[in-house]
């Protein structure tokens, strides 16, 4: 499915109650950005398990963003520090895995910040466009081995 | 760890919203429903025009009774938007309702896409991640907790004070916190009210009184609201009522104490009337206020910057008042639902240096104007310039901080109807000739264009143009010690000069200066220009994205007394039915822990905000405590053994998104 040029694929995993009010607010405003920014929405930014950055690498994205409040704006008072430590730690790890910093990006942007969505989600693609795929191996292919049906299966036994 | 075999092994239905031409005029909805199709444990794809309609829902419900599936996905608007709705039709159908999950292929992809290609491979992969995370999810019940009937409304301007009135009236307490040291807010500083010309005191001091004396109203003016916890039904708040040096309860407001004050002339500058007018360090700010008690200003008396005064204010005080060693009090609250009324500050006119305000001492805002005008105000009522007389031609100029790149942009929406009115009371007053320079003249509402239409037929000037400048360089002897404005009249294609003794500068509305504080407070959004943000612009427009926190009057955006009146009765009704349902059902999306699998480690205990984890020291593991706990999932990120999982969020779930959102597309 994916065109000949390459495109890059991003995982952002937004907050509820800011960057992905944000992103809906892109929406309602019609700001148009680059579609290779697939959001997964989490209660917080606290909620960024450093392995969903991983798992995100690992199963083929290009590039990973984060989302959350403000600081001093957590709806849960202080998650997004957390998730800024968190952050830190994560980075310096995935460099140690060869992957670049420059894939990772942790954003605080508020409900109201439609507009920064936008520039956040086509930075970050453009970024990410210039560093090229990422060629961890083995690449998702290797999922499909196993049929997906047969994975769940397996995995609630 | 759920059991896709639970309920018969997952069957999930792909449900594809058209939502008119919103998707379907970007999105290829047909190729997303073949595509929905292929996904694994898929057994229904379907679309629809609308799926939040009634036969939208009906479809999923049918597909439910007819056993052909046990999971749902809706591919349609935002989950922030339709997810209650959805859930409840999965509800409907006898499927417990957390077997749903939404993809938002409308506001993340069909509005936010160029290209159509490039949003249906969008809508696929967010499809493909909603499909394989809904497999994993697992039948929750909601938590249904007990709303506290007491609310707390902050600021008591018009808004503030109708929202109180209508809850108390209703049976319920309310605790209506006010700065200033009297209630009424910018309404009673007013002398008419447009269009209707009806004395703006006459139906507000009414409202104010009833406010003091009702029962079930507890008012604490000259206090702030320091700290709001909790959440909804269940929030404690902090108040601190500052020291007024006079005992509340025992000042019956016959003002001897001001009488008696050291400082026989009033010298202090008098912010009720715009500093237009003095008044003593012990004083009232109008003879209206509400509470009817005297205040001291500590920075202006004489005992508290010298510590030596013979204090006649207390021998003048029968009724021993007055407390010179009084302190700040805090008060704590149990709250179910909160009001803010914060209102507004109007524009500085001294930041458009080119109309002279502060430069020139004939140049005025509308709201000294106000207070000039007004019967209780420092002139009693007459319009009179800074040498006590009356002008003869009369300024007035709109749009002073709204409609300007370089201030606001928005329009403020009350000037145009309040220079008309001044222009009325200020003709009406002094005789003089009135001059307003407009933009457009904005008149919408019931009888408003007809003022305008009144006001042209009294003769008042319109000229259709922004003023340039206002100096008092006269080039003309008629110009001589006048101030001269200079406007290009847009209709007849001229700049004209036009001499005049006073102007007036119709000052636009502002967010209260510390609108982020209070905005950070009470856990709510404000919008760039720092209105707050109420849910939904047009469905939800008094509730905030924080539940059991509403909105009234010009905090959410200027407004006038009418609009103000009018979205302070909604939040009041918004509030008591709130109380009414007696309870509300809270995101079961709380953490748990995975006894098995805990190593007693105690990461997650130092991390949780709410401290709701606890540790069970006979069984070596941590606990939630499910009340406690808010759903943030923060101590499930820290855990380093997985026995930590939240509810709606579990490893699993996310994981599988993951996977979905990048496997297919």
């Amino acid at each position: 499915m994916r065109a000949k040029a390459f495109e890059p694929r991003i995982v952002a995993f937004f907050c509820n109650w800011c960057t992905y009010t944000g992103a809906d607010l892109a929406g309602i405003s019609r700001m148009t950005y680059a579609p290779n920014v697939r959001i997964i929405r989490l209660m917080c930014s606290g909620r960024m398990d450093p392995q969903f950055v991983f798992a995100a690498f690992r199963e083929g994205a290009d590039g990973v963003l984060i989302g959350g409040c403000h600081p001093g704006d957590c709806h849960y008072q202080e998650g997004n520090y957390k998730a800024r430590r968190r952050f830190e730690l994560l980075t310096r790890m995935a460099k140690g895995l060869g992957i670049e910093e420059e894939r990772l990006r942790l954003e605080w942007i508020s409900a109201s910040e439609g507009d920064k969505v936008q520039k956040v989600c086509n930075e970050m693609t453009e970024r990410v466009r210039k560093l090229g795929p990422l060629r961890l191996a083995p690449r998702p292919e290797a999922h499909q081995e196993v049929p997906a049906a047969e994975t769940v299966a397996v995995g609630a036994s | 760890m759920p059991a896709p075999e639970s309920n018969g092994g997952p069957k999930v239905g792909v449900y594809v919203c058209h939502c008119g031409l919103n998707i379907a005029g970007k999105v290829d909805i047909d190729q997303t429903v073949e595509f929905a199709k292929t996904l694994p444990f898929v057994t229904v794809a379907r679309e629809y025009k609308f799926m939040c309609s009634d036969p939208g829902q009906e479809m999923i419900q049918q597909d439910i009774r007819d056993g052909l599936i046990n999971r749902v996905v809706v591919a349609s608007c935002s989950p922030l938007m339709h997810e209650g709705t959805f859930r409840r039709a999965t509800a409907g159908a006898d499927l417990n309702p957390f077997y749903f999950q939404m993809a938002s292929i409308r506001e993340h992809v069909s509005w936010v896409t160029a290209d159509g290609e490039a949003a249906t491979e969008k809508s696929k992969a967010l499809i493909a991640g909603a499909v394989r995370r809904v497999v994993f999810h697992a039948p929750l019940e909601k938590k249904r907790v007990p709303v506290n009937p007491d609310v707390l409304i902050v600021g008591a301007g018009i808004a503030g004070i109708h929202a109180a009135l209508n809850i108390a009236d209703a049976g319920k307490h309310v605790y209506l916190v006010e700065r200033e040291s009297t209630i009424g807010g910018h309404m009673a500083k007013f002398d008419k009210t447009f269009p209707t010309l009806d004395c703006a005191a006459c139906i507000l001091t009414p409202k104010m009184s009833q406010v003091r004396s009702h029962p079930n109203i507890t008012m604490w003016t000259y206090s702030d609201v320091i700290g709001v916890e909790g959440f909804i039904g269940n929030f404690k708040a902090r108040v601190r009522r500052r020291p007024r040096y006079v005992d509340e309860d025992l000042c019956v407001g016959c003002l001897e104490c001001i009488e008696a004050c050291v400082y026989k002339q009033a010298k202090v500058r008098d912010e009720w009337n715009e500093g237009l007018g003095k008044r003593k360090p012990i004083y009232i700010p109008f003879p209206q206020a509400t509470p009817l008690v005297v205040v001291v200003d500590p920075e202006e008396c004489i005992w508290f910057k010298t510590g030596k005064c013979k204090k006649p204010c207390v021998d003048a005080c029968e009724r021993k008042a007055m407390d010179f060693d009084q302190t700040e009090e805090i008060k704590e609250i149990e709250i179910g639902s909160i009001i803010l009324a914060t209102g507004f500050k109007t524009f500085d006119a001294s930041r458009i240096a080119q109309y002279g305000y502060g430069k020139y001492p004939n140049v005025y805002t509308s709201l000294e104007v106000e207070r000039l005008v007004n019967a209780s105000g420092p002139t009693g009522g007459e319009v009179l310039l800074r040498d006590g007389t009356k002008p003869k031609s009369v300024a007035i100029v709109h749009c002073v901080g709204s409609r300007d790149e370089k201030t606001n942009k928005w329009c403020s929406k009350v000037c145009c109807m309040y220079s008309l009115k001044l222009a009325h009371l200020v003709k009406e007053r002094t005789g003089a000739e009135i001059y307003n320079f407009y933009i457009d003249m904005r008149t919408p509402g019931k009888g408003y264009d007809e003022f305008y239409a009144k006001l042209l037929k009294e003769g008042v000037h319109f000229i259709r143009g922004r003023v340039a400048e206002i100096n008092d360089w006269a080039i003309k002897p008629e110009e001589e010690g006048k101030l001269v404005i200079r406007a290009e009249d847009t209709l007849i294609g001229a700049v004209r000069r036009i001499p005049v003794d006073m102007v007036v500068l119709s000052v636009g509305m502002e967010p209260q200066s510390d609108a982020e504080e209070v905005r950070r407070l009470f856990n709510i959004s404000c919008g760039g220009e720092g209105w707050f943000t109420e849910r939904h612009p047009k469905l939800a427009p008094v509730s905030t994205f924080t539940d059991g926190v509403f909105l009234a009057g010009a905090c959410q955006g200027p407004k006038d007394i009418p609009d103000s009146v009018a979205q302070a009765g909604a939040a009041a009704a918004e509030v008591l039915s709130l109380i009414d349902r007696g309870g509300v059902e809270l995101e079961p999306n709380s953490a748990y822990i995975d006894e098995e699998s805990c190593s007693g480690c105690r990461t997650c205990m130092a991390l949780c905000p709410f401290s709701a984890i606890s540790f069970v020291a006979d069984k070596g593991v941590a606990s939630v405590n499910e009340a406690l706990c808010k759903g943030c999932g923060t101590c499930v990120a820290a855990c380093p053994s997985a026995a930590a999982q939240q509810h709606l969020f579990t490893d699993e779930q996310v994981f599988a998104e993951i996977q979905g959102v990048l496997d297919y597309v």
